[in-house]
């Protein structure tokens, strides 16, 4: 049972106050994509052992979506914030190098 | 390999049981393998017995990190049926179920195919219409169900509640051949099988590479040295991403923690697995006695193999208003598995990218069931490049948006 | 044999009784006793019997890990199998029986197991029971089911209470014992805020029952006076009878409390669930005692030997009156010292130890009693109980030298550290050599949300051994997670207890070490899964080497008492038979709970009519009092129909029908989702939502639309009204409503975070009515001052009306092809207006219509339901609703989707209406035929029905149905299988099969 903090109204709750949203930082593509393109934004998920940078929605509570950065091996959550952003802060993906030396994920490192 | 029976039990009792045999065999790797499967669960050693049956080959290694059958094999509710909508899906999981009905006899093993039958209760009109459209199309793909009233229901399963004061029993979709079977048996079985036709089982060797030339795939690196091979194939559950990593391409997949939980073991009270999806609960009652029940997946990817406890609650809840009697059993241990969902909760069973690698992977809920089928089918692709109980199941599917949706009659797809 | 002393007892309030019976027999205990303290007090030795041999077997515990007794409790309702005798604290009219036993406890036929037992070794059964083929299904299994499965079924309709309880704390013990205890109170002196929980009645745990001093005084004093402390202070919370049952990710903890088991009729819930939030977990759980391996282990009267000496001491009961001692460790000549104080005999101590014990072995043979070291048992005597044990050397295979009578052995193979819970969540194990256990290893606890670790063993759970060693490590630990909570720790320190070095203990997994063949096979492991030596053994040559194919194979460790007497003996054994250490072999995976905890528990209160609350709408109770069929929608339960009299539900429907189609009828849709959405960019935001043109649409006018999920997939539908410039109302289906707003807010807040929109799910504000059928106007009139006519209000048109006095929007939308009006009013004014509406309508023979009649008023105009013609498959191109689908638009979402290259094939099936020549009604879901079979055998198909009616308004069956090039196919007739084999043909046709025009709604 995962404990969260909703960056948005600063509460600290159980997993069954929040939604899972999935995969964070994708890139939408709509018509005139490629098919290779629209494929990875749909399907090509990350899904790596490690950090795992995933939305939630605060949905027993103020209703916003955030994003975590959580290890999907231990469990260890690097920090949410605020959905409205395309990458990760400095200070999480800081939190992760200092666990995970040498991480990648997409394009952040 | 001396064969199994009631006159070699018989044998071996009068000389204290020191003359069995292994049964596999525990070999150095060899440096080059014509076809090399990643994983030992049911379905990586399920391929290979059929690579070897129906295909003469036998040259074949099984690359296990852990322990043989030690993944989902291991740790699934056990339920057999193939009462599924879609044609691809029934194509498979029939063929699974039917080699199930023979598959003690063919392996010398006794796996225990139970097929006590199987309801899936419908408790909306929504699922009465689901589940009826299912039972058309089962007709149609040689798939033996019915739908059945709620009055049988009863007879088949009376410790069942009809009448729950949520979700009344309105009939259910049964499959009086579907069943049960020993999990590790099957891999026991297939592992034992193999090991007898000269193949190598490699446990505790774990791959941390897989070497390509030109587009092709030519071995893999272990903890136990390279090792050659002209065909991979890539049937590991749970970490199937990881792997695809290895080889150079990405899967639409994720992983999640599913659960399950078995109660302390009573008499003979249920001879039939019961599963109710609008709640989402299932529930059988083993050999030894214990109910094992079944419940659902966490929201997130997870590689832990422990879920989150508010779904046991759920789970534990329905089947409290299904089965009234186990309100006053007690709950003996829990666990979970990683399971690996695709985009449309069917799985692959593909060609990949890199010549060579085979990827069978994305059972999600569901795989214990297809075992035999699915080596049947993907030992067929490995060897011939194609198979009819594979070809729909082809990753090209999620680019072309041809999807086999099993959810569309249930809401779970176990 | 086993009874009463006439002193000891600790526990025991013997100045009263109570009677309870076992198995029908009446027999008498005092206060605090265990049913299994009492049942040996009454001299019942023999309890039960074991899973596969049905071997007779005795009590060998006094605590959770008991695997042999295990008895069904209670009667009707509220019988409950499998409940362990020695964690059952007896009450007057405790009925107990035994299990698994046919056709009694002392005379069992399936003992006959037993005699064939050399012939059924570990996994005799997958190596036979094949053939013939349907033997398995039918013979075989039936048989091994009805052997196996211990305790009865129990019945349904348990009348008994549960509750779940929320609690948060900084630090929990678990563990109330000398060490647990300790680590409470260094924890709150440092002002953490602590849980203690002991799932046994008392305190103190084992320590009053070995004695020692703490700080000068006998330890129960001190146990007495720190238990005093811990309740005068307020920020520690105290529970007995709580267990600790599980430890989760993110210091997640479960405390199972048995409120009321021990005292019946008690108001109070019988079992009450703790999910607990701690900052910091310490896990005081203690140890549990190892059997020894050696023939004949597991005849009623062995037992553990710290078992034995709670039984004297706690419950002033003696196991035996001449009670032999074997041991590789120095505790167990602490029952020996106690039983010779008691005045019982011992005539012997065997200690497999060459160099024998220490301090305490010198007491011992103080007090008279023999000390054999070296020496094992080669066997023991008896059947159902105990006779005398054959003694032998340790070294050697088994040859006797002497026999001794006796009538119990208390045994001793060391002590094993309870680190199930700090096991549960990762917490990782070390091989202690010396201590020959494992042990939590403190560099690898269970980790938490911030990645450092929140559990801390304490104490014996920890390996420390004596009371000495116990309290300083729990102070340490107490101190550590108040520390890590941020409290620091009070100055001072440890309290002192006593604590004399012991020798050192010699591994022993096998008595005599080179036992032969025939010794081994009745060697026990697991009592309750009768797995022996032989067995593993066994399943170590044939290859089942991981420890979990030899738990698997033998079943060790499998029974409900998850192996915490078996499991280290029987991974030593494998480690032996394969040639590698013990910490190679390592251990099973420790599972939650620790020991098994009810399934009631789990559910909480959330039963009956609580388990998922059913919505209901303002006219709910109407329906309820009018009869009406509920079906389950969602959350949500509608009327099916609103049966009249004897009518089946059938002609209800017909009923309904054909009153809304000649007249008027009433449509509680209340249940649709209502979403505003509002904003300056509230329009461009619906125009992606939808797959048609939302922007466009005039305030007071209703559009309906399509929204398709990113998939390309038809998902939901549903009138679109534009209240004003900038505000929307989106009703969407009924189940979709928490759903569609959901993903509204995901694109909101996650793509298009600049865009001006607000939402609000307002579903439940608003009651809502559809009424329909030609004589709306009319009815509605009566109630209204306000213009309804066609000109002031056109179809497709909204506008704010009073009815009956309240004000209420009113939409002229419709879903049955009649003319129709939708009025919104406040939640609370539906029953008002539902009411008023039903007396205006009398004249017009108005009546209320379920669900069902609005599923086929729909069809028969050709209307598309969600969920019917759409499957999560369908897209809105394979229904004809291109019309929905705006060209202009760059974007909407589903649409990239939609031109892959499978949704864009022309070979998709698509909507058409379907005709039985017969005028039958097709089956739900039957498929269409094509000629020849597919590559997997199957039939090929060429389409399938939706959806499928009888139609009153035409007198015939009509369906929808989807079909491949359909639409270009009118006229051609398809073949439908039934089930009972027959063929239905039906022509395709154009799906509205009623006012094609529309000119019955446009009115």
């Amino acid at each position: 049972m995962l404990i969260l903090t909703c960056p948005c109204c600063g509460v600290t709750g159980e997993e069954t106050e929040f939604h899972q949203g999935g995969e964070a930082h994708l890139k939408r593509f709509g018509p005139g994509s490629s098919d290779d393109d629209f494929h990875t934004y749909m399907f090509a998920k990350e899904n790596p052992k490690g950090a795992h940078f995933e939305r939630w929605r605060h949905n027993n509570g103020c209703g916003k979506w955030f994003i975590m950065a959580r290890d999907t091996v231990t469990l260890e959550v690097y920090g949410t914030y605020p959905a409205q952003t395309h990458e990760p802060p400095k200070n999480i993906r800081d939190a992760i190098t200092a666990k995970r030396p040498g991480w990648t994920w997409r394009d952040f490192a | 390999m001396k064969r199994y029976s009631v006159f070699a039990v018989a044998r071996e009792a009068l000389r204290d049981h020191m003359g069995w045999e292994r049964a596999w065999a525990s070999p150095e790797p060899k440096k080059k393998y014509d076809v090399i499967i990643v994983g030992a669960g049911g379905h990586g050693l399920a391929t290979a017995y059929y690579l070897g049956r129906n295909f003469g080959i036998t040259n074949v290694a099984v690359l296990e990190k852990g322990w043989l059958g030690g993944g989902n094999t291991g740790r699934n509710t056990t339920i057999i049926r193939s009462n599924y909508l879609q044609d691809p899906s029934a194509a498979i999981y029939e063929k699974s179920r039917s080699l199930y009905e023979t598959l003690s006899q063919d392996l010398n093993y006794n796996i225990m195919f139970s097929p006590r039958g199987v309801i899936m209760l419908a408790q909306t009109e929504h699922e009465v219409r689901g589940y009826k459209r299912t039972a058309q199309a089962n007709a149609l793909q040689g798939v033996t169900t019915e739908f059945i009233s709620p009055a049988r229901v009863k007879e088949i399963v009376p410790i069942i509640n009809l009448d729950g004061p949520r979700y009344p029993v309105l009939g259910g979709l049964y499959q009086a051949r579907g069943g049960t079977a020993r999990h590790d048996a099957v891999a026991w079985g297939y592992a034992r099988a193999c090991s007898a036709m000269g193949m190598h089982i490699l446990q505790k060797c774990e791959v941390t590479g897989i070497s390509r030339e030109g587009g092709r795939v030519t071995g893999v690196t272990t903890n136990r040295g390279d090792i050659g091979c002209d065909k991979l194939g890539i049937v590991v559950a749970g970490h199937s991403g990881h792997l695809a990593d290895m080889a150079g391409f990405r899967l639409p997949i994720e992983s999640v923690a599913l659960q399950a939980l078995v109660s302390e073991p009573i008499k003979p009270c249920m001879d039939c697995v019961v599963m109710a999806n609008t709640v989402h609960g299932y529930m059988s009652q083993s050999d030894k006695g214990e109910m094992v029940i079944g419940g659902g997946t966490d929201g997130y990817n997870n590689y832990t193999q422990r879920g989150s406890f508010h779904h046991i609650e759920e789970t534990v809840r329905a089947l409290i208003e299904t089965f009234p009697m186990v309100a006053r059993l007690k709950m003996l241990r829990q666990w979970g598995g990683i399971v690996d969902v695709t985009g449309d909760r069917s799985p692959i069973l593909s060609k990949t990218p890199v010549d060579g690698i085979f990827i069978n992977c994305g059972w999600g809920t569901g795989g214990f069931k297809a075992i035999p089928g699915s080596g049947w089918g993907f030992a067929e692709l490995m060897a011939k490049g194609h198979s009819p109980l594979c070809d729909e199941f082809g990753l090209d599917r999620f680019y072309q948006g041809r999807f086999i949706d099993e959810s569309v009659a249930a809401g779970v797809a176990h | 044999m086993s009874t009463r002393l006439a002193t000891g007892g600790r526990l025991l309030d013997r100045s009263r009784t109570q009677d309870f019976t076992f198995n029908g027999k009446r027999m008498r205990g005092h206060p605090g006793d265990t049913l299994a303290s009492a049942l040996l007090a009454n001299d019942q030795m023999l309890v039960g019997r074991s899973f596969k041999y049905h071997r007779p077997r005795g009590i060998v515990a006094s605590g959770a890990e008991e695997p042999n007794a295990l008895v069904g409790l209670g009667e009707g309702a509220r019988f409950e199998p499998n409940q362990r005798a020695t964690t059952t604290e007896i009450f007057d009219g405790l009925n107990a029986i035994s299990q698994n036993h046919w056709p009694s406890l002392e005379a069992d036929i399936g003992a006959l197991n037993s005699w064939v037992a050399r012939f059924l070794p570990a996994g005799f059964y997958y190596k036979m029971f094949m053939h013939p083929r349907p033997f398995w299904k039918h013979v075989y299994e039936p048989f091994i089911r009805q052997s196996a499965g211990l305790g009865k079924v129990p019945n349904p309709g348990d009348p008994d209470r549960y509750e779940h309880f929320h609690f948060f704390c900084d630090v929990a013990v678990i563990g109330g014992g000398v060490a647990g205890l300790q680590a409470a109170l260094a924890a709150a002196e440092a002002g953490a805020k602590v849980l203690l929980m002991e799932q046994t009645a008392h305190w103190g745990g084992r320590a009053p029952v070995d004695g020692g001093d703490v700080d000068g005084q006998p330890v129960a004093d001190w146990i007495s006076a720190t238990l005093a402390k811990l309740q005068d202070m307020p920020h520690v919370t105290l529970r007995n009878r709580c267990m600790g049952a599980g430890v989760y990710d993110h210091g997640y903890l479960l405390g199972y409390e048995r409120v009321s088991d021990h005292a019946p009729g008690f108001d109070a819930p019988r079992h009450r669930l703790w999910r607990i939030r701690a900052g910091q977990i310490v896990t005081a759980t203690g140890a549990i005692e190892r059997p020894l391996s050696f023939a004949g282990n597991d005849i009623p009267g062995v037992m553990l030997a710290s078992a034995i000496r709670d039984y004297a001491v706690n419950y002033g009961v003696s196991i035996g009156d001449r009670t032999v001692v074997v041991t590789n460790n120095d505790d167990a000549y602490r029952t020996a010292i106690t039983l010779k104080k008691f005045g019982l005999e011992i005539p012997a101590i065997l200690d497999a130890r060459q160099s024998g014990g220490g301090a305490l072995a010198d007491e011992a043979r103080g007090l008279g009693i023999r000390v054999e070291t070296g020496k094992g048992i080669a066997s023991v005597k008896g059947g159902k109980r105990v006779r005398g044990v054959a003694i032998c050397a340790q070294a050697g295979e088994g040859a006797v030298l002497e026999e001794i009578s006796c009538d119990a052995v208390a045994m001793s193979g060391g002590w094993s550290p309870v680190v199930h819970l700090w096991s549960h969540c990762g917490g990782r194990l070390i091989w202690d050599e010396g201590a020959a256990h494992f042990r939590p290893d403190p560099a690898n606890p269970p980790r938490g949300a911030n990645g450092e670790g929140f559990v801390i063993a304490a104490g014996s759970a920890n390996g420390a051994t004596n009371l000495k060693n116990v309290l300083a490590d729990a102070h340490a630990a107490g101190q550590a997670a108040a520390r890590a909570t941020g409290h620091a720790p009070a100055s001072g320190a440890a309290p002192q207890g006593t604590g004399d070095d012991e020798a050192p203990i010699a591994p022993v997994w096998l008595m005599p070490q080179g036992a032969r063949y025939g010794l081994r096979m009745k060697s026990w492991l697991d009592y309750q899964n009768d797995v022996k030596v032989s067995d593993i053994q066994l399943a170590a040559r044939e290859g089942y080497e991981s420890v979990e194919h030899a738990k698997r194979y033998t079943t060790l460790g499998m029974a409900t008492d998850q192996g915490k007497l078996s499991n280290i003996n029987g991974l030593a054994i494998l480690s032996d038979a394969l040639g590698q250490p013990i910490p190679q072999t390592g251990t099973t995976t420790f599972r939650p709970p620790y020991t098994p905890i009810s399934l009631s528990a789990i559910a909480g209160a959330a039963r009956g009519p609580i388990f998922q609350p059913v919505r209901k709408t303002p006219m709910h109770g109407w329906h309820e009092a009018n009869g009406a069929d509920f079906e389950p929608v969602g959350q949500w339960r509608r009327p099916y129909c609103f049966p009249r009299g004897e009518e089946g539900r059938h002609e209800a429907v017909t009923r309904e029908i054909r009153q809304t189609r000649e007249s008027v009828g009433l449509l509680d849709a209340s249940t649709l989702g209502k979403i505003i959405v509002k904003g300056p960019d509230a329009g461009r935001f619906l125009d992606m939502l939808y797959t048609g043109m939302m922007s466009t649409l005039k305030p007071g006018k209703c559009r309906y639309g399509l929204m398709c999920n990113e998939n390309g997939f038809l998902m939901d539908d549903g009138v679109v009204v534009r209240l004003d410039e900038e505000t929307f109302l989106c009703h969407t289906t009924t189940g979709g409503a928490e759903a569609i707003h959901g993903q509204m807010e995901d694109w909101l807040q996650c793509e298009w975070w600049d865009w001006k929109v607000y939402t609000a799910n307002v579903t439940e504000h608003y009651a809502q009515v559809a009424v329909a059928g030609p004589k709306a106007r009319a009815l509605l009139q009566k109630l209204s001052n306000d213009d309804l006519s066609a000109e002031a209000l056109p179809f497709m048109g909204w506008t704010e009306v009073v009815v009956a006095g309240v004000r209420a929007r009113i939409y002229r939308i419709s879903f049955t092809g009649e003319l129709s009006f939708e009025l919104a009013v406040p939640a609370s004014r539906g029953r008002a207006l539902w009411e008023a509406l039903m007396a205006a309508g009398e004249e017009f023979g108005v009546m209320p219509y379920g669900t069902e009649a609005m599923h086929v008023m729909r069809a028969e105009k050709g209307f598309i339901m969600i969920g019917d013609e759409t499957d999560g498959t369908v897209i809105p191109q394979d229904l004809g609703l291109d019309w929905a689908i705006s060209k202009k638009k760059e974007d909407y979402i589903g649409k990239r989707a939609q031109e892959r290259s499978h949704m864009a094939d022309p070979n998709r099936w698509k909507l058409v209406g379907l005709e039985t020549l017969g005028g039958e009604v097709l089956p739900d879901g039957a498929y269409a035929t094509a000629p020849g079979h597919n590559a997997n055998g199957q039939r090929n198909t060429q389409g399938r029905v939706t959806s499928s009616y009888h139609s009153p308004t035409l007198g015939r069956g009509i369906a929808m149905g989807l079909v491949r090039h359909g639409p270009d196919r009118m006229g051609e007739v398809l073949e439908f299988p039934t089930l009972d084999g027959g063929i239905l043909k039906a022509r395709i046709v154009d799906p509205i099969f009623y006012d094609k025009d529309g000119e019955k709604q446009n009115v």
